[in-house]
Formats: structure tokens, sequence, C-alpha cells
């Protein structure tokens, strides 16, 4: 069934092809590029389809890749290929990585380089490009000295998996092979019970002009809290599924894969590089409707902790935020809102869409400082209390004593070591 | 099946209407072989597909829904624990098991074919041919995915107590996943990707024709119709063609022979299953939704 490879024009075309895509930024492997040639060795590569489908099948792996691929295959052969192309909006970026293939926006970019397509693209949403590798030395030193110890595991929560255990149903396997020891004598019965393991955790980060002095460091905070989920974390009782990170702007970025660079800065390039928009104004409400309707709602949100790290500052309708953080409400297992500018003397959630969100928030702490970070973990952890969002709790018919492993702590509490064991 | 548009034809003699994408796609699973890992919105025919590609090849269909918290014993095998201690307390009150021979011999015992329960992963190497459909892998946790990975990459099994098993010939591989989590790249890797859109309309009205005979054409057409005006509003969940073919069937139940506003309105149900997205609906001018529907079938 097997043909020979296609003509050496055919395999040098993918090849350049799946060169062109890795330029928009998708990560194309030598074996995808093996797969590609021997699909259309089955097709035929003289039709403009069969080629687009064959590399489309075979290089792309996620949705977001599609629209690269579109753009990359026009860009190397020439015109779109017309009925296939899937109505999908390229981003500035993409398009900045297509006209410049080769320079993904390097960290030390002056923003007037990208300014002319930025300009072009829209004079409404301020885009820059972010190097938020300009912190200052001495913080960044205390951040990342102190942000190393940080981690931000979610409450326990019982999986379906069963592990060896005292108690619990009895464990058929277990039991057989003990009396096939005692050479089939019936011995004692062994037993199973359900594992737990952390809840996934999911962070939005408020990346607008309003959270300018936090962002950095709630981005390095988000860095510090997603790494355990990676292969370098310690598997203990059960591995947690990687935190989602997302950036909230002038428009929703998922930046859970730049999070993965082990190493801080390198990270942060990454996330400057995927962040054209930082520093704007932030419509809250619209962002968290695109967060829930693309990942929220199909599960990234479900039995998850979230915690939104924003101001509340709404530019758009503070209704819609209203509906939007309740909506986040029902499918997570608890929305906990940190707020940098609650711990400033004299704060009441005033800003509107502070106000519209907070009777559907479980927890509500700040986050202005590396204290009230660690204590954000605590809660996050289950292990210690935010103030409550008003009456959301019995109105929500939860018990927030069933919930947590330990009663209130209220404000920032200690370094996390001397946090309240968990149960 | 020489080309796409070839298999094209005979998954609409299945009942499966292929666009090109899908149907080079599933070409392409086949003639490489390579597993097949579709994703898209609920209900646009992902799992549909896998049952037509098993009609189309005449082979058994084998289904693995994954959920949150599977494992090998619910995948792959298990043992079937209760009589194998049956068949213990047996042999000893036969009093077959003494020596140190016996004993080897009567472990070989239980641990034998006859006691294996064979999950659907076991099931379809062991069937040829089969399709095997992994339904929902991003329900699973992604320990499952590495476990999937290492099965769908050389089709052995290996039962510790018994031996390898090896595929004859390797299952037609169909994955499906609703994108609720990003799956592991290096599962993506060994497959083609195809992202699954829903109908274009006059698919979607031979869908529903196919589906539901006894529906009208008109009824058909204007349900496809109303349908792509409700995705296009900015709803919680947007119907796929599962919840039109349910739409239809409704409808066709209620004896109605063409889609007007009461009718809609009491049908609603069937495609919209969110309160909120049927209070939008509510607040639209359902009857020039109607209106609309029929001008564009």
């Amino acid at each position: 069934m097997v043909e020979p490879p296609g003509p050496y024009d055919a395999v040098d075309s993918l090849v350049g092809l799946a060169a062109t895509l890795r330029s928009t930024g998708v990560q194309v492997s030598t074996d995808r590029v093996h797969a590609a040639v021997a699909a259309l060795a089955q097709l035929d590569p003289l039709r403009r389809a069969d080629v687009y489908w064959a590399g489309r099948l075979t290089l792309c792996g996620t949705p977001d890749d599609l629209a690269r691929y579109d753009t990359a295959f026009a860009a190397y052969f020439g015109d779109r290929p017309g009925a296939v192309v899937r109505r999908q909006r390229l981003t500035t970026r993409q398009l900045q990585l297509v006209a410049e293939p080769g320079d993904p926006g390097s960290g030390s970019d002056g923003e007037g380089e990208a300014a002319p397509m930025v300009a072009a693209a829209s004079t409404v949403e301020q885009l820059r490009h972010r190097d938020v590798t300009t912190m200052d030395a001495a913080e960044k030193e205390h951040l990342r000295r102190l942000l190393a110890a940080l981690r931000l595991p979610g409450e326990r929560r019982a999986t379906r998996r069963l592990r060896p255990s005292l108690r619990g149903q009895v464990d058929g396997g277990r039991t057989l092979r003990a009396w096939l020891a005692a050479g089939g004598e019936p011995a004692q019965l062994r037993h199973r019970a359900p594992s737990t393991r952390p809840r996934r955790v999911v962070l939005l980060v408020d990346v607008s002009g309003s959270m300018e002095g936090y962002a950095e460091a709630l981005l390095r905070f988000a860095h510090a809290a997603s790494r355990r989920g990676g292969a370098h974390a310690a598997p203990s009782r059960g591995a947690a599924d990687p935190t989602e990170v997302f950036a909230l702007g002038t428009r929703l970025t998922r930046i859970t894969r730049e999070m993965a660079l082990r190493d801080p800065d390198a990270a942060m390039a990454a996330v400057a590089t995927a962040l054209v928009d930082a520093g704007g104004g932030t419509r809250l409400g619209e962002l968290l409707k695109q967060f829930l309707d693309a990942w929220g709602q199909r599960g990234t949100a479900r039995g998850a902790v979230v915690v939104l790290l924003s101001d509340g500052w709404e530019r758009g309708d503070a209704t819609l935020l209203g509906e939007q953080v309740a909506r986040l409400h029902r499918l997570a297992h608890r929305v906990v809102w940190s707020n940098p500018r609650k711990a400033a003397p004299g704060y009441a959630p005033l800003a509107a869409g502070m106000a519209a969100a907070l009777p559907h928030v479980d927890d509500f702490v700040e986050g202005h400082s590396l204290a009230a970070l660690e204590h954000l973990a605590a809660v996050v952890r289950g292990a210690a209390a935010g103030e409550g969002g008003a009456t959301s709790r019995s109105t929500a018919g939860r018990s927030p004593a069933g919930r947590r492993g330990a009663p209130g702590v209220r404000g920032p509490a200690g370094p996390s070591g001397k946090e309240p064991a968990r149960a | 099946m020489q080309d796409p548009a070839g298999l094209a034809r005979s998954l609409t003699r299945a009942g499966y209407f292929a666009d090109e994408g899908v149907a080079t796609a599933a070409y392409l699973a086949l003639a490489l072989p390579r597993p097949l890992f579709l994703e898209g919105e609920a209900g646009v025919g992902k799992t549909a597909l896998a049952h037509a590609l098993a009609t189309v090849v005449g082979a058994d269909l084998l289904r693995l829904q994954c959920y949150e918290g599977i494992d090998a014993s619910q995948a792959l095998y298990d043992w079937d624990f209760p009589r194998q201690l049956l068949h213990l307390r047996a042999a000893e009150s036969a009093g077959t098991a003494t020596g140190a021979g016996d004993a080897d011999r009567l472990e070989h015992e239980v641990y034998s074919r006859r006691f294996l329960l064979a999950r659907p992963l076991l099931a379809a190497l062991e069937t040829s041919p089969a399709v095997l459909l992994v339904d929902e892998v991003d329900r699973a946790d992604d320990e499952f995915e590495a476990f999937l990975l290492e099965v769908l990459s050389d089709y052995t099994v290996t039962v510790p107590e018994l031996g390898t098993v090896r595929a004859e010939v390797p299952p037609i591989v169909v994955v499906t996943s609703n994108r609720t989590r990003e799956v592991h790249d290096a599962l993506k890797r060994r497959c083609l990707y195809h992202w699954v859109e829903h109908p274009r309309f006059d698919r979607e009205v031979e869908i529903v024709r196919a589906r539901v005979p006894e529906a009208s054409a008109a009824l058909a057409a204007q349900v496809a119709a109303a349908v792509g005006v409700l995705r296009a509003e900015d709803l919680l969940k947007p119907p796929g063609v599962a919840e039109t073919i349910d739409w239809t069937l409704a409808l066709v139940a209620l004896g109605a022979d063409r889609l007007d506003a009461d009718t809609a309105t009491a049908t609603l149900g069937a495609v919209l299953k969110y309160r909120e997205d049927q209070l939008h609906a509510s607040r639209l001018d359902v009857q020039k939704m109607i209106t609309t529907a029929v001008a564009g079938g």
C-alpha cells in the first residue's frame, strides 16, 4: 500500500512549508514533516488541495495552529487556498511573525520597531511589545529569591483512582495474590480506597494599564506557581494538573506554554513576546466571557480553583463582569480574587467592576506584596481563608467550613511554613 | 476507495456526510495507517465518523469512553478476581493443590486467558479488523495519555502474568477530544490532526434528511437554517449537528411539517440546553428568525 515518496520538488515544498510554518511560531518537529511527506505520497502532489490537507493534517496540533498554517501556506505557495480557510482572524503577533521570520521579537525590541504594524492594526488597542525584563535589579533579585520557595497547589480532592489502603473496598488483585502466596488458603482481605490529588489552579492575570506596577511581579508569581505541574515537580501523593495561566490585556492570551519554560527570565521574555497588548485598557467582563467560552466552560474552570489577579477596574460594562463572574462561580470549585489595591488604607471595593464581581467571589484577598501572595497561596491550598464576598456563600449553598482545612486567618499570614497544617 | 473522494462516497452510503477535510483525514488514516485525532465542538460528528468508518471497512467498533481517573483495569484488561478466587477454592477443596509443583500449576491456571477480561484497548488488538474509538480523551488525566501512547505506538500489550499480545492487523484508531484541556504533544504527534467544523448549510440538510427520513425536505431545510441563525448568536453553547437532529426529531414527533414560531418555542429545549441561551433566544424575534431561515433555505 505504501508508495515511494513523491517527486523531490514535493518533498522540498513540504520542508519549505514546514520552515515557513515554524517562523510563525508553530513547533514543527521533524517527525511531523516525515508524516507530511508520507501523507502526500498517498495523495496527489500536483493538486493544491491535497498538498494543503496533507500538510494541515500532519503539521498542525491545535486550532491555534490552523490560522498560522493558512497564513504560512498562503505565504509559501502564493494565493489563499480558496474554500478551506477557517474564518479566524490572525492576531497581530502572528502577522508580524510571518512578516519578520527568524526574529520572534526579542525582549530588547524598542517599542518603536513594532509600531508601524501595530498602528496599522488598531489605534484603539494600545498594542505594545512590553519588555518585562526591565524590572529594576534589586526588586527582581528580591522577588526571585523569595518566589523560589513559593508553590501554588490547589485544595485536594478525591479522585476515582484507587490506592491500597487499610480501609475501603476489597482489592481483588492483591487479595488473590495474598491467597496464592498462602497456597490457596483464604488469607486476610486487602482493601483499596480513592486517592486524592490537588485541584487544578487557573490563574487569570490582569496585565492592563491600571495594573502597570504589579503585572510583572504577578506574572513572576504565576511562573513560580505553575512550575509544580512540570515533570521536575516532586510527585507527592498524586501529581497535579498543570496550572493554567491566562493574561487579560486588551485581549485574552493563554500563556501556559510560555510559563512552562523553567528559567524565570526566559519565561518572562516568552510572555513578553506573546503579550503584544499589555498596558492597554481592559474590558474585564468581555475577556472573562472569552475565557469562559473558549476554555472555562469546556472544562478548564470546572472543579478548579480560579484565581483572578486584578484591581477590578472595568473599562466596559460592569454588569457583564458581574454576570461572567457569577457564571465562573457556578463552574469553578472556588473563585479567589486577589486585588493589589485592597491593601491601600481606606480601600473599599467601589470600582464598579469590583463591586459587581464581589458577591460571586469566595475569597477576596490582597495581592500587593510577597506576604500577600504567600497568603494567597495558602488560600488556594485551602489552608487559610480570605475575606468572603458578601453573602454569596450562603446563596451558593456551600458551607465554608466544609471546604476549608482550617478556620479563617484574616489578612496576610506569615511565611507559608507557618500556615496551619492541613487536616 | 482509491482516493478521498471515493471514501467520502462510501461514508455517505454509511450515513456520514464528510467534507473534503474529513474525507482526506479519514483516507490518510486508513492508507498510512495512522491514528486520527479529531478535535472540535461537542456534537459536530466526531464520534459518528468512527461509527461510519467501521461500517465502511466492515470492522467491529470498540469504544473506550474516557473519564477522569480511568486506568489500565478499565481500559486495557482486568483479571476476573471473583472467578479466580472461586477457582482457587474449588482446587483446594478438590485436594489438587498439595506439593510445590502443584502451587506453580495452580498459579498458572489462575492466571490463564480465560480469567482475563479484555477491555476495549486489548479487545481492539485481538479483533481484526477493528475500529478503536477513544472518545473524549481530554477527560482522562495525563497519566492515561502516556499509557495510551504506549499502546498506540507499537500496538502491543504486555500482561505480566500471561505474556505479550500483539495486534496482527493494527486497528484503525480514532481519538476524539472536546478540547477541555490541551492533550499532550507526544500523543498528537503520532496522529493526524483534524479540527472538525460545524457542517455548512446544504450538508447539514443532507445529514438531517438521512438521519430523520420522516422529516419533509422543507422542514429539514428550515431547521438547519434556524440552527445556523442560532449558531451566529452569542450563545453559551452553540448547537451542534446532534442538536439539529434532536430538534428535527422533536418536531416530527409533534407532527409538524413546517417550523413556525409556536412549535419552535415549544421545542427549543431540544436545541438550547442552557437557561441563559433559552432566554437569549426568547428575546430574538422568532418569527423573523423563521423568515430568515426560510429565505436562507
